[in-house]
């Protein structure tokens, strides 16, 4: 009799167990905790490391006469004023800048369920929050913060994130500019160890169509640094009252990459037609090729040892 | 030990019953690649190059290799890399090659050859990829070629078992591979390089589609570290731009 109340009970308590088991459903999605390593070959002149593109290098940007005028007045000094100093660190960022990602969820601990998925690893810039729990955007009246306000939901296993209430920005790092009316939709594919971020960014003030880039990451084992240190403003000794800008049709870098790359104005300031294929017959009989790499510095040529591998 | 015997037996029977719940329908066939298809890829593309625009849209200059992992033996040899030797010798399809192909400036025509088979033409240097589903094997004796012989599955995001179905992505493994460029200045891969892709479908609120295409390319001989670069692509309402262009080593 005994030895029958034991084995019920045994029986009772593991299907308990399990029942208990597939009453708390796995979170929504796949897993994208961990440390991303950037391999920054897709964009590796917008994308390099202390780097980034020449001063007027707009091509591929679905630029129009507003965005394109306000890039040819933009004169890179402005990063030395304190106003202007974190302009860059919106969250386009995770499309232009050169870092590595630390993503983690954030979790309720009751349930499970994640509230939100958060984005470090970055230098000069606070994490991204991702808020997962279905809570509304802002009013349009509400205030821009550098952050901007992100939400997100997994569409087919695909995390799809849209933020708004970024303050005006850049959408490459030569100042091409993003307004605060800018919003960006980046969805998170991951396939085995590589995941690819899918950047559309719209932006009614200055592009004619939406901007897609994409950036792709490797998993590794050596943890990136979650801790972050936010842009910090400091006097570099720009003259107060002062913004360092060109003139209309004064920019002295507009001629650069016809001169180093033979690449034609047409191609050089940009436009959503400059970056299809057919563009290239515009092109074909003025583009005059380098007849060896002409980078400056000599080591943004490239070369081995410029991209180590990963643990 | 009884009592434990018991409870492992109800485990296992709930297990196995919970597993039959997310299996398909009993010993029916397989559906074929088309009609298990998580997207449908079919139509027209066109690259969008928004990135590394003047090492895509133009043919780089001799010696720039920012953006992919050379080694000093890959570097070796894209020193030594001489564009009218290549035209001399027929060589003008070397960089359009699979690994490279992708991220040209190109459109695609993608067209289901049949239900098992998804065939990708691009106008730029006319060149076409089938990717093989199913139990295919590549004819004998196997023959190396520009775009080498593909393997495709829709893969899952998730591992393992259980949990609610999974949206799938196309994986492709190429092998057979002719030894090209990844770069129109030389910069090489060997023929024995790995090709594995990733295509993404994304589709639009207002209706327009983005597809994006990850691939790996490991090649231990010229480079350094795998080669991962995503190329995009927008799709087009008709063929309207398709304008097929042959292989050409200088533009």
């Amino acid at each position: 009799m005994l030895q029958r109340i034991g084995t019920a009970i045994v029986v009772i308590l593991a299907v308990s167990a399990l029942m208990l088991a597939q009453a708390l459903p796995n979170p929504d999605g796949i897993e994208l905790s961990g440390s991303w390593a950037a391999r920054n070959f897709t964009d590796a002149i917008g994308n390099m490391p202390g780097g980034g593109p020449r001063p007027v290098e707009y091509m591929g940007i679905p630029l129009n006469d507003t965005g394109r005028a306000w890039s040819l007045i933009y004169s890179q000094s402005q990063v030395s004023m304190p106003e202007r100093i974190c302009d860059y660190y919106a969250p386009t960022y995770i499309a232009i800048g050169p870092m590595g990602l630390r993503i983690w969820p954030q979790s309720e601990l009751l349930t499970g369920s994640t509230t939100a998925w958060i984005i470090g690893g970055w230098a000069d810039f606070v994490p991204i929050t991702i808020w997962m729990d279905g809570r509304p955007h802002p009013s349009k009246y509400a205030a821009h913060e550098k952050s901007g306000f992100t939400t997100g939901v997994w569409e087919d296993d695909v995390l799809v994130t849209y933020t708004t209430h970024m303050e005006a920005g850049a959408i490459r790092r030569n100042g091409v500019p993003s307004s605060d009316q800018a919003t960006m939709t980046a969805r998170f594919s991951r396939h085995d160890d590589v995941l690819t971020i899918t950047a559309r960014i719209d932006d009614p003030i200055y592009l004619t169509e939406p901007y897609y880039l994409t950036r792709s990451f490797a998993l590794t084992r050596a943890p990136l640094n979650p801790a972050t240190h936010p842009c910090t403003v400091t006097n570099e000794g720009v003259e107060a009252q002062r913004v360092p800008h060109y003139n209309p049709g004064q920019n002295p870098f507009v001629d650069e990459l016809t001169k180093l790359y033979g690449i034609p104005q047409e191609a050089v300031l940009g436009g959503a037609e400059t970056a299809l294929p057919e563009f290239r017959k515009k092109i074909k009989d003025t583009y005059v090729r380098p007849p060896r790499c002409v980078s400056v510095p000599v080591s943004t040529c490239g070369g081995p040892g410029t991209y180590p591998p990963i643990d | 030990m009884k009592y434990l015997g018991a409870a492992g037996l109800v485990i296992a029977l709930l297990a196995m019953h919970g597993e039959g719940q997310g299996q398909g329908r009993g010993n029916q066939p397989p559906p074929s690649a088309r009609a298990a298809a998580s997207f449908d890829p079919a139509g027209y593309w066109s690259s969008l190059v928004t990135q590394n625009w003047r090492l895509r849209m133009v043919p780089p200059g001799k010696g720039d290799y920012i953006g992919i992992p050379i080694s000093a033996a890959g570097k070796k040899a894209a020193d030594a890399w001489d564009q009218t030797k290549d035209e001399a010798a027929g060589n003008q399809c070397r960089a359009y090659g699979a690994p490279g192909l992708m991220n040209l400036p190109t459109h695609l025509h993608i067209t289901w050859q049949d239900d098992n088979s998804l065939r990708v033409d691009s106008d730029y240097g006319t060149q076409t990829r089938v990717f093989h589903f199913g139990s295919w094997t590549p004819p004998q004796p196997r023959k190396r070629s520009w775009q080498g012989n593909s393997i495709a599955v829709w893969a899952s995001r998730r591992g393992g078992r259980g949990g609610p179905p999974s949206a799938r992505y196309l994986r492709i493994t190429t092998t057979d591979l002719l030894a090209g460029y990844l770069r129109k200045n030389g910069v090489p891969y060997a023929e024995n390089a790995s090709l594995l892709e990733y295509v993404d479908l994304f589709k639009e609120p207002n209706g327009a589609a983005v597809v994006v295409w990850t691939a790996v390319v490991d090649d231990p001989v010229n480079l350094e570290t795998p080669y991962i670069i995503s190329s995009q692509f927008k799709k087009q309402p008709d063929g309207s731009a398709w304008d097929p262009t042959p292989c050409s080593a200088g533009w």
